[in-house]
């Protein structure tokens, strides 16, 4: 079993097209689960605590918008435990939590050089495009293991 | 440890959401339910939710659609009806992909009959300047 970061780091389609294989999917959902259930919060609502940008700090300068941070804090240690990566490459659905745009340039960055497989597509618009965007993942995901 | 998921049918699915809470009462594991229009949302203990996860996919392999959440079901800090209304910030994202679960079913149900991806399309380039060249020189010798 691999673990495989996919981006946009909440798709329903890519975590699920990754786990129907047998490998474990990265999602940022996993990581806040950590975060609100854990039986004591430091800080409510959420139990993001001052460590959490400083653990932000390791991938975004100082200077960088604490936004950025924070979720770098979520996303950072998803990356170092990532072997491999499938990223979306035409992610207009990005909004909220994920629609950070520097926070997702330094996600892409961060697992281009990596030196992981990558497998980068874009989300299919037909009905060909869809059965090739199936067929690549599953040959990118079984070439894996 | 305590695991929620969001199980989504998709627009061909003939499987409806009550369907699945009743597939999983009959299952008879500790796992609390909520429907909702697009499918349910699960919540128990991890093993439970592994093991439900792949009967629940076995009632319709390409259609059924699993996905990690981070909040409870019904939780105060998430839950509209708490917040005085309005979509929860994940929607949006999971209405976008909602859009692309038909194709991608179809996809799944063409990879499990073995049939092969059609090639893509060769991209239409343009023409280079000695290509050029000679279409002016057809045209107008």
């Amino acid at each position: 079993m691999v673990k495989v970061m996919v981006y946009p780091p909440t798709s329903m389609i890519l975590s699920d097209l990754v786990e129907r294989t047998g490998h474990e999917a990265l999602v940022v959902s996993k990581e806040v689960r950590k975060k609100v259930n854990t039986p004591s919060l430091e800080s409510p609502p959420l139990n993001i605590t001052p460590e959490d940008p400083k653990k932000g700090l390791k991938y975004a300068a100082v200077d960088v918008p604490s936004g950025v941070r924070g979720r770098m804090a979520l996303l950072g240690p998803m990356i170092e435990e990532a072997d491999a990566a499938i990223i979306i490459l035409n992610d207009r659905c990005t909004l909220g939590c994920t629609g950070c745009a520097r926070t997702n340039e330094l996600t892409r960055f961060l697992l281009r050089t990596k030196r992981i497989p990558i497998l980068e597509l874009e989300y299919p618009a037909d009905e060909p495009g869809a059965r090739r965007f199936v067929h690549e993942i599953r040959e990118f995901l079984e070439g894996l293991s | 440890m305590k695991v929620t998921k969001y199980v989504i049918t998709g627009q061909d699915s003939d499987v409806l959401p009550s369907d699945i809470a009743l597939k999983i009462y009959e299952l008879g594991r500790e796992i609390n339910i909520k429907e909702t229009c697009f499918g349910v949302i699960i919540d128990g203990e991890e093993e439970d939710i592994k093991a439900t996860v792949e009967e629940i996919r076995a009632m319709d392999q390409s259609n059924i659609f699993i996905k990690d959440r981070g909040f409870p079901p019904g939780d105060p800090r998430r839950c509209r009806g708490h917040r005085g209304g309005g979509a929860r910030p994940g929607f949006y994202m999971m209405q976008y992909e909602s859009e692309l679960l038909p194709l991608i079913s179809r996809g799944l149900a063409s990879e499990a009959r073995g049939e092969e991806a059609p090639p893509e399309a060769a991209s239409r380039k343009r023409p280079g300047s000695e290509e050029l060249e000679e279409m002016i020189e057809e045209e107008f010798s």
